[in-house]
C-alpha cells in the first residue's frame, strides 16, 4: 500500500504541494489529474524519495520514507517526467546497469534484462544507443527501467507523453495488465486515458487534492449525466420539444440544432438515478416521430475537470518548480 | 534479489561511469591534450635534455598547472549533465544513497584521470633509458600527482553539483583550484613573507595543493601530504552531497 500523510511541500514562499493525503492499495490504478503547475509532479517526486517533503511523509509497503528512503525505493518502479535516460548508453547496457543498482545477480540479469526487453517492445533496439532513438522509445526504455524489478509500487508521471496513439494503447494495456499485483499511480494530461485505464483518479488543484473518486462517479458528477441526446427526423423543432418536455421525469430539454432533415435534442432528467429514454421514447412514437438516434450522456470527465480546476490559473502561473 | 551491499551500488555507478567516459570522444581528446602538454612543458619550456638530470622533476613540476585546467574539464559534467538530462532524478530515485553516487562517480573520474597519468610512461622509461634515476622519487611523484588530481576533481565534483551549466561549474572550479595552488606558489608565498608573519605564511602554504605536491616530490611519504589530500577530498565531496541534497529541487 503507498500510503501519502499529510505530504507538502514549499518551494520558497510558494506552496506546490498542501497537505495531500491518499492511499492506493494493491489492485488499485490511481490517476493524478490536474492543471499544469497543480503538483502531480511533486507529489510523485515526494513519494520517490526524489524531492523530501517539507512536511509530512509517505509510507511505501510499510517502509516510510523518511526512516528508510532506500528500502522504500526498492519497492517503487519509478518513470520520471520526459523518461530521462543516460542517451550515451545502449539500451542493453542501460537496463543492465538498473539491474545492477537494483541488487540482481548476473545470473538473474542474464533473464532478467532480455525479459523486461521483450516485455517492452524493445528486442529491435537492444543495441542501439539511447540518443539516437525516437521519443517513443526513449519513453518505453525508461519505462522498461521502471517495471525491470517487477515492482509493487509503480509511479509513472505522464507514461504515454509523446507516444503515437498505438504505443499509447500498447503502454496502458501494459499497466492494466500488471495491475493485479500492483498498485500504481499515474499522472496524465489525456482524460481518456484516466477513463480507459485508471480504477479511480484524484483532481489535484494548486496543491491540493479537490476531486478523489472513480472516473465513473466523477463523470456522475457532470450536468451532463443520465442526460438523453436523441435525434428526431422531423422538420420543425417546437412539436418534438414539446413532446419530450411533457414525458415523465424530464426536468427540462432543449434543441441543440438541425442537419439534414434531423432535429438533435438533449433532455434532463429530473433525478439522476430515475431512467427517462423509456418514457421519452413511448411518447415520441406514440406520436409517430421516427427516433433515428437515441444515447445516454455518461458525463463527460472533462467538464468535470474543467468545472473543478477552471476557478484558478492565474495569469503568470509560475514556472513548474522543475525547469 | 541478492543482497545489496553498499559496495555493489557503487560499482554499478562506477563502472557506467568509467564505460561513458571511454565511450564518449572526449575521452581521448582529453588523455592526448594531458599526454601533449606534459610533452611540450617537459621538453620545451623545461628543457629536460638540457637539464642533464635522471630524474623527472621538469615533469612533474607542470602537473599542478595542468590539472588546473583538464581536471576540471573532466569534473565539470559529473552532476551538471546529469541535472541537465534529469538522470539526476532517475539516479537518486533508485535504491542509491547520495554517498554512494557521488564515490562511485568520484572514483571513475579519478581512475579516468589516473589512466590518462599512467599513459605518461614513456617518460619513465626515457629517464631509465637516459641514466639511472632513482626510483623512490618518481614513484612518489606519481602517487602524489595522482593524489593531488583527486583534490582537483573533487574539487570539480562540489562545483559541478551546485549548476547545471558546465561552463559555469568549469570556471567555478578553475577559480577555486587556482586559489588552492596558488597559496602555495613560491612568488606568492614570497610577497606573503614580506610583511605577515611567519606562521601566518605557513598557515596559508600548508592548505595548498602545490605544498604537499612539492613536498611528495622529494621521495619521501610524509602522512601528513596523505592525510592533506585525503581531508580535502573528504571534505569536497561532503560539500557535494550537501549540495547535491539541498539543490535537488532546481
Amino acid at each position: 500500500m503507498i500510503e501519502a500523510k499529510h505530504l507538502s511541500k514549499q518551494f520558497g514562499s510558494k506552496t506546490a504541494v498542501d497537505d495531500i493525503a491518499f492511499t492506493v492499495a494493491k489492485g488499485e490504478i490511481l490517476g493524478f489529474l490536474g492543471p499544469n503547475g497543480a503538483g502531480k509532479s511533486t507529489t510523485m517526486r515526494m513519494l520517490t524519495g526524489y524531492l523530501p517533503p517539507s512536511q509530512g511523509t509517505a509510507v511505501i509497503g510499510g517502509c516510510d520514507l523518511l526512516d528508510d528512503p532506500i528500502g522504500a525505493r526498492r519497492k517503487i518502479g519509478y518513470l520520471p517526467e520526459n523518461a530521462p535516460v543516460y542517451p550515451d548508453m545502449n539500451v542493453f547496457d542501460f537496463l543492465n546497469f538498473v539491474a545492477e543498482i537494483r541488487g540482481f545477480t548476473p545470473a538473474e540479469r542474464k533473464l532478467k534484462v532480455p525479459q523486461t526487453i521483450e516485455k517492452c517492445f524493445l528486442s529491435k533496439v537492444t543495441r542501439q544507443t539511447v540518443s539516437t532513438l525516437s521519443k517513443g522509445f526513449k519513453q518505453r526504455v525508461c519505462f522498461a527501467q521502471s517495471i525491470l524489478h517487477d515492482p509493487e509500487y509503480l509511479i509513472l508521471d505522464e507514461p504515454t507523453d509523446g507516444l503515437d496513439p498505438n504505443q499509447k494503447h500498447e503502454v496502458r494495456l501494459m499497466i492494466r495488465e500488471m495491475s493485479t499485483q500492483k498498485a500504481i499511480i499515474l499522472s496524465t494530461h489525456i482524460l481518456e486515458e484516466v477513463e480507459s485505464v485508471c480504477t479511480r483518479a484524484i483532481i489535484i488543484d494548486d496543491g491540493r487534492i479537490v476531486a478523489d473518486d472513480s472516473p465513473e462517479n466523477l463523470k456522475a458528477s457532470s450536468p451532463d449525466h443520465g442526460a438523453i441526446s436523441l435525434t428526431v427526423k422531423y422538420d420543425d423543432p417546437g412539436a418534438p420539444l414539446a413532446s419530450i418536455q411533457a414525458s415523465e421525469g424530464v426536468k427540462s430539454a432543449v434543441f441543440l440544432k438541425s442537419e439534414n432533415g434531423h432535429l438533435f435534442f438533449r433532455a434532463f432528467p429530473e433525478r439522476g438515478d430515475r431512467p427517462i429514454a423509456d418514457k421519452i421514447v413511448a411518447r415520441l412514437s406514440q406520436q409517430h416521430y421516427a427516433i433515428t438516434s437515441l444515447f445516454v450522456e455518461k458525463g463527460r470527465l472533462d467538464e468535470v475537470f474543467r468545472r473543478i480546476t477552471g476557478h484558478c490559473g492565474p495569469p503568470n502561473a509560475p514556472p513548474d518548480a522543475t525547469r | 534479489m541478492g543482497k545489496i551491499g553498499m559496495f555493489n551500488t557503487v560499482r554499478a555507478v562506477f563502472k557506467r561511469e568509467l564505460l561513458s567516459y571511454f565511450n564518449a570522444p572526449v575521452a581521448y581528446v582529453f588523455i592526448v591534450i594531458f599526454l601533449l602538454l606534459n610533452g611540450f612543458f617537459t621538453f620545451f619550456i623545461s628543457h629536460f635534455f638540457d637539464l642533464g638530470q635522471a630524474d623527472l622533476r621538469s615533469f612533474f613540476q607542470w602537473h599542478p598547472w595542468i590539472y588546473l585546467f583538464l581536471v576540471p574539464a573532466v569534473a565539470m559534467r559529473l552532476w551538471a549533465e546529469e541535472r541537465r538530462l534529469g538522470t539526476l532524478e532517475l539516479i537518486l530515485t533508485l535504491p542509491v544513497t547520495v554517498t554512494q553516487a557521488i564515490l562511485g562517480k568520484f572514483l571513475a573520474a579519478w581512475v579516468f584521470i589516473g589512466v590518462a597519468l599512467l599513459l605518461t610512461f614513456p617518460m619513465v622509461l626515457t629517464v631509465f633509458y637516459l641514466g639511472q634515476p632513482d626510483l623512490g622519487p618518481i614513484a612518489m611523484g606519481y602517487l602524489g600527482s595522482f593524489l593531488m588530481a583527486g583534490a582537483f576533481l573533487s574539487v570539480g565534483a562540489m562545483t559541478s553539483a551546485l549548476t547545471r551549466s558546465q561552463v559555469v561549474s568549469f570556471i567555478l572550479s578553475v577559480v577555486i583550484c587556482l586559489f588552492l595552488v596558488l597559496a602555495g606558489f613560491p612568488p606568492v608565498t614570497s610577497v606573503l613573507s614580506g610583511w605577515a608573519p611567519v606562521w601566518f605564511v605557513d598557515l596559508v602554504s600548508a592548505t595548498s595543493f602545490l605544498t604537499h605536491f612539492l613536498s611528495m616530490q622529494r621521495g619521501v611519504l610524509d602522512l601528513r601530504d596523505l592525510l592533506y589530500y585525503f581531508s580535502v577530498i573528504t571534505f569536497m565531496l561532503c560539500v557535494n552531497g550537501v549540495v547535491l541534497q539541498s539543490r535537488r529541487t532546481s
